[in-house]
């Protein structure tokens, strides 16, 4: 493979818990603890994991609308993370992002012609509010809407065209990088398809590497070339997309699949049902974060954070257990 | 045989009156549920299938919804003719109900205990202790680790996956006759899921309760249900066991959404495109004529425009409601 497109580094983001009579700090949210992957050029990296892993606020972290608590993000050689104002803004137009909420994420009072034109004004690009509505119409008939329906409102549309007027406004600028942070999670099962089957359009089309965000695991299989399996903040295992469901290798990627229900009542599966909740991020777990609901935990696990290692080629594995 | 039927609806209509217009969200719904059968009721938002659920809990909120025509028996009754008081009665002790969202449907000021044991109190005739006691037995039956302890803690206390434990047990608590399960599992994260799925099975093999399971996930559907039911604007348009439907969908509808759900056991081909249904579910307020499909069939006729089918037993047990199931290149 080339060389990655966006590479991040033992990033960090921890949230500040303030409280006590002074309203001092009091403890951190381990939201993202040492995380480091590689996204490269044309690929859809899929991140998967349950609530509090983490992956979302990785997304945002990467495209910097958090500022990560330490770690390094490199957009194609530069270290985004060290950059500050205009800089900052000039390269902000190559990443952009689609939200999982096709309901909060758009103004209820602008025309969607000012909400899916909004990057091209903030920007600078065209001088002409003529240039602007062509460039609109343009992109609008790219994502499935019609273009008589620019002076419309947002809540004039079903959810899916909502989620479709999120993603128009995110490939205006014809970025190289984009987060799709739950795309389809909130969208109607018949609806959800003809965004997935958008999204990969686009990507064939513009060329664009996607950081894809999910926790379903059927649609992350469906979407991704490689795939990072995170657990509370940390990193369990990344793999290539078959690589990882035929032969996943930790305890923790091997229950997640096997807590997927499959659409097929012949198939009478015997699940490793994992006991126990997911920990806090407040305060995880010592160690390896996964296990106390490990099933083949052992002392070591209590006591050391297990490292990544790549245990075969482009696999790599995040477990004391795995030889 | 007959005696085995639970619950049974028949051409049940309920409407919603708005400003707007009237709602038909549920238009002659037939269901029918035998003791200890798990029926699976799928759809996408506002098909009507918790307005389905809600109508045979008779909670219907008026105005602006009401129960315009039809019947629903329960035991051998007709509900829609019985009393405000005796549905309270029923509610809660014969038929109870978890919902998606768990902390909004606890009481936050109240202890999880507490409000197991008002159901109890509520519905049995029995003392503050023994509720108390068969409290602490059904968190304990639900896998509630340490339950003389829990009794005493708050929702905003316990995680999702645990709130919808004390839900179920709460909604258990009685030994309800039927179960209804709307959503429930589609909040939680697919390992939590997992955990609450083993238990409504787990719990059903002991109490043998009957399960109307209403959510839009097939997977789930699959792996719980006996029967199912597809809903679509109001009304059904397939029902069968859940091999044959799984295995020969008859109905368009039914076909295209088995067929556009992605596939976790499925290899990736990349650039591979699903197979989707084209548009939107209709607006309830200008349903199209004929069929409510025909607008995003790609099978539509002429006939599909015109006239609204009747749903037909196609095979002993497989009811279809469209014109054209069947056709060569339909079904699998």
């Amino acid at each position: 493979m080339s060389e990655p497109l966006v590479s991040v580094k033992n990033l960090k983001k921890y949230f500040p818990i303030h409280g006590g009579v002074l309203g001092g700090v009091i403890a951190h949210v381990k939201a993202v603890d040492d995380v480091s992957f590689d996204i490269y050029e044309g690929e859809t990296l899929g991140l998967v994991g349950e609530s509090g892993s983490g992956k979302t606020t990785i997304g945002k972290t990467i495209l910097m609308l958090y500022p990560p608590t330490s770690g390094d993000i490199n957009f194609q050689g530069t270290l985004i993370n060290k950059l500050k104002g205009e800089e900052l803004r000039r390269l902000r137009r190559n990443f952009q992002i689609i939200f999982q909420d096709p309901y909060g994420s758009l103004n209820p009072r602008m025309p969607i012609s000012e909400i899916i034109g909004e990057p091209l004004v903030v920007h600078n690009i065209y001088k002409t509010r003529k240039e602007i509505l062509d460039r609109v119409v343009e992109v609008m008939e790219l994502v499935g809407l019609r273009p008589e329906y620019i002076n419309r409102y947002p809540h004039e549309f079903s959810g899916g065209q909502r989620q479709r007027i999120g993603i128009a406004r995110a490939i205006i600028l014809n970025p190289k990088f984009v987060v799709c942070d739950e795309p389809v999670s909130a969208l109607d099962v018949s609806i959800q398809s003809q965004v997935i089957n958008l999204l990969n359009d686009l990507q064939e089309k513009l060329n664009l590497t996607y950081l894809f965000i999910a926790h379903d695991m059927a649609v992350i299989r469906h979407m991704s070339d490689r795939i990072v399996v995170l657990y509370l903040g940390r990193v369990m295992e990344i793999a290539v997309n078959d690589e990882l469901f035929d032969s996943p290798l930790h305890p923790y990627t091997q229950a997640l699949l096997s807590s997927v229900p499959i659409p097929d009542p012949e198939i009478k599966k015997e699940r490793a049902v994992l006991q126990g909740d997911i920990p806090s991020p407040i305060n995880p777990p010592s160690g390896c974060v996964f296990h106390t609901r490990c099933p083949v935990a052992m002392p070591v696990c209590r006591e050391l954070i297990p490292e990544q290692r790549e245990i075969k080629k482009d696999h790599f594995v995040s477990c004391h257990a795995v030889k | 045989m007959k005696d085995d039927i639970l619950v049974q609806t028949k051409d049940l209509q309920t409407f919603f009156y708005t400003d707007e217009g009237v709602v038909r969200a549920v238009d002659g719904v037939d269901i029918k549920i035998s003791v200890g059968e798990t029926l699976g009721l799928v759809g996408e938002s506002g098909c009507g299938k918790s307005v389905t659920s809600l109508s045979i809990m008779r909670l219907i909120p008026w105005p602006p919804g009401k129960i315009v025509g039809g019947e629903i028996w329960f035991k051998g009754e007709d509900i829609l003719k019985k009393s405000e008081e005796e549905m309270r009665r029923i509610r809660g002790s014969q038929i109870s109900m978890i919902f998606q969202e768990p902390m909004t449907s606890l009481n936050p000021v109240f202890t999880v205990g507490y409000q197991i044991s008002e159901a109890v109190l509520v519905h049995q005739d029995v003392t503050e202790e023994e509720a108390k006691k068969r409290a602490i037995e059904m968190l304990d039956l639900v896998g509630i680790p340490d339950p003389e302890k829990r009794y005493n803690e708050y929702p905003h206390q316990m995680s999702g996956g645990m709130r919808q434990r004390v839900m179920i047990a709460m909604a258990l608590s009685c030994n309800p006759d039927l179960l209804i399960s709307d959503e429930a599992t589609t909040a939680l994260d697919v390992t939590i899921q997992a955990q609450i799925l083993e238990l409504m099975k787990d719990l059903k093999r002991k109490i043998g309760m009957a399960i109307l399971l209403i959510t839009h996930n097939l997977s789930v559907i699959a792996e719980m249900a006996d029967n199912v039911a597809v809903m679509y604007s109001g009304k059904i348009v397939e029902y069968s066991d859940i091999k044959t439907i799984f295995k020969s969908p008859q109905h368009p509808y039914t076909y295209g959404l088995l067929s556009s759900i992605p596939l976790v056991t499925k290899k990736r081909v990349k650039g591979q495109k699903l197979p989707i249904i084209e548009g939107v579910v209709p607006n309830p307020y200008h349903l199209p004529t004929g069929c409510y499909f025909n607008p995003r069939c790609p099978y539509s006729t002429k006939i599909c425009r015109e006239e609204d089918p009747k749903i037909e037993e196609i095979a002993p047990g497989h009811f279809v409601k469209c014109w054209n199931y069947l056709k060569p290149g339909m079904g699998v």
